[in-house]
């Protein structure tokens, strides 16, 4: 295959700014198709301003975005999702004045070919059944689970190549955080790439194949997940993790 | 059966204001533009019947259609033209773009169409008609049930359609509706050519029983805000409601007290709503 055609996202050297403020200085990360990769640090690092850089949220100051052999950090949102990249924001942000069976044909909007559109809500359905009960309710009146499921058959609506996640186990109960990653693996294993962003490192370690630290904006570290997580050095200094051995 | 004939003429002219403020309510809602014109597009809407009537010979049906989509295409050509630029803007760089929109087309209005008033011919819906005992004017028959229907119509096509679904999600989340690969400029030009429409066709139906003239969107226009800040910002069922109160309110005071009085009940109606419930009827908190 030529290497335009991969479904290849590579991002290099990326920097966005808010008027005088610094969201991401020096940001270089690559997602191989069929991967799950990580993007981990701490509050403030940089991660959701990444991600919404990629997505076409807020536009890139300098670096490059590059899909697909095409650079795309020029691009507005609508026209990224259109393009097979898909952002789950962080918080969800459903329309909550709107019923599930509305936020989830809104999602359907980035698919060529409109008729697909109820083959797509039947394979939500069949991920999420609980959505299906709940089809007529305002999305304001749903469970964080129920929402977090919403969210995330959303994104899936449009047929995304790569699907990226800002903090999607954020104010969730452990028990839902754990089905939700199981979901998420299930979607890996049917060809789903997927870019998350994650506070909670030791979840993220254990889905990813690869991962990149983030702090104060810039790449600092990468590697396989099981090389971070072996790593005693990184999960002190990086990860705020104490191992076993640290005295501290 | 005088009171009854007072409270469905109120309801009547209350369906019409129902309609262009649904249209106000709409980009209001949406995008936090206040449109001060708003009034003045109703007053084109006017005068595109008169003229379609005058020069073409339209029927009240086809004239109403056509107010329908010169003032769609007039709200389209607003947002492109002006309120795409200044929603970048400070919020009163926004305030007085709408309010010279307002002088431009009133005044435009005196000099294309002169000073006089115009009006269509009497009887152009038939003569009044005696329903049970209740005298009504045929033309506000037509124009209170036509506006009631469109109105419910604008309803139903921004809660049971896509395209509504998809404007409604600019409205509340711009942000997450670009995610969802909507383009919030398309949808908010459609919202502007909704609105406009609505004042269009709501122009071309008191045309057929009130007097045409460049000032009239003055009087129009306030009423548009009265509706819809009483009814809730955004809330088309809000503004439906609102509309039919203040018409009622308007022919009971009138009958009771007086015409001349009729606009003080109005206001202080809308203040007593504005001090107890200051979100408006059915507005979100």
């Amino acid at each position: 295959m030529p290497e335009h055609t991969v479904d290849l996202l590579k991002v290099e050297h990326l920097a966005v700014h808010y008027g005088d403020l610094v969201g991401v200085a020096d940001v270089s990360i690559e997602v191989q198709p069929g991967s799950i990769v990580a993007l981990l640090g701490s509050n403030g690092a940089g991660k959701t301003t990444t991600l919404n850089a990629i997505a076409g949220l807020v536009p890139a100051s300098k670096g490059s975005i590059e899909w697909r052999g095409e650079n795309i950090a020029r691009q507005p949102a609508y026209a990224i999702v259109r393009k097979g990249l898909a952002l789950s924001p962080e918080g969800w942000r459903l329309f909550t004045g709107q019923t599930v069976e509305q936020n989830l044909r809104l999602g359907t909007t980035p698919l060529a070919d409109r008729k697909r559109a109820p083959e797509m809500l039947e394979r939500v359905y069949a991920l999420f059944p609980r959505l299906m009960e709940r089809l007529r309710q305002r999305a304001g009146t749903l469970s964080g689970g129920e929402r977090q499921m919403l969210a995330l058959g959303r994104a899936l609506m449009g047929e995304p190549r790569i699907l990226m996640l800002d903090e999607p186990s954020l104010g969730l109960a452990p028990s839902i955080i754990e089905t939700l990653y199981e979901t998420l693996g299930r979607l890996h294993d049917q060809g789903l790439t997927l870019l998350i962003a994650e506070q909670s490192i030791q979840l993220a370690l254990e889905v990813a194949d690869y991962a990149y630290v983030l702090q104060t904006g810039r790449t600092v570290l990468d590697g396989t997940a099981e090389s971070l997580a072996a790593d005693p050095q990184v999960r002190r200094i990086y990860l705020g993790l104490e191992t076993g051995e640290a005295t501290g | 059966m005088i009171l009854l004939q007072v409270i469905v003429a109120g309801l009547l002219i209350g369906a019409v204001y129902a309609l262009f403020s649904s249209g106000l309510t709409l980009v209001w809602g949406m995008m936090n533009v206040i449109n001060f014109a708003h009034g003045e597009f109703v007053m084109l809407g006017m005068y595109v019947a008169f003229w379609a009537f005058t020069l073409a010979h339209f029927g009240v049906a086809s004239f109403s259609a056509a107010a329908a989509v010169v003032l769609f295409m007039l709200g389209v050509l607003v947002y492109l033209a002006l309120i795409r630029h200044v929603m970048r803007g400070p919020m009163l760089a926004q305030i007085l773009s709408t309010f010279g929109l307002l002088l431009v087309l009133r005044y435009a209005a005196f000099w294309a169409f002169g000073a006089n008033f115009v009006s269509l011919p009497d009887g152009i819906l038939g003569p009044s008609l005696n329903v049970g005992g209740i005298l009504l004017s045929a033309p506000k028959l037509v124009a209170g049930v036509v506006a009631l229907a469109v109105t419910i119509g604008m309803h139903l096509l921004l809660t049971r359609t896509m395209l509504g679904s998809r404007i409604l999600a600019v409205a509340e989340d711009r942000n997450a509706a670009m995610l969802m690969g909507i383009r919030p400029d398309r949808m908010q030009a459609i919202a502007w050519g909704l609105s406009g429409a609505s004042a269009g066709i709501a122009g071309a139906l008191i045309a057929t029983f009130f007097p045409i003239s460049a000032t009239v969107g003055e009087s129009l226009g306030l009423i548009a805000f009265v509706v819809v800040t009483f009814g809730g910002f955004g809330s088309v069922p809000g503004a439906m409601i609102a509309g039919l109160i203040i018409g009622l309110i308007e022919s009971l005071s009138a009958y009771y007290v007086g015409p001349v009085y009729q606009d003080v009940f109005v206001y202080a109606l809308f203040v007593l709503v504005l001090w107890i419930r200051p979100r408006g009827l059915m507005g979100k908190a």
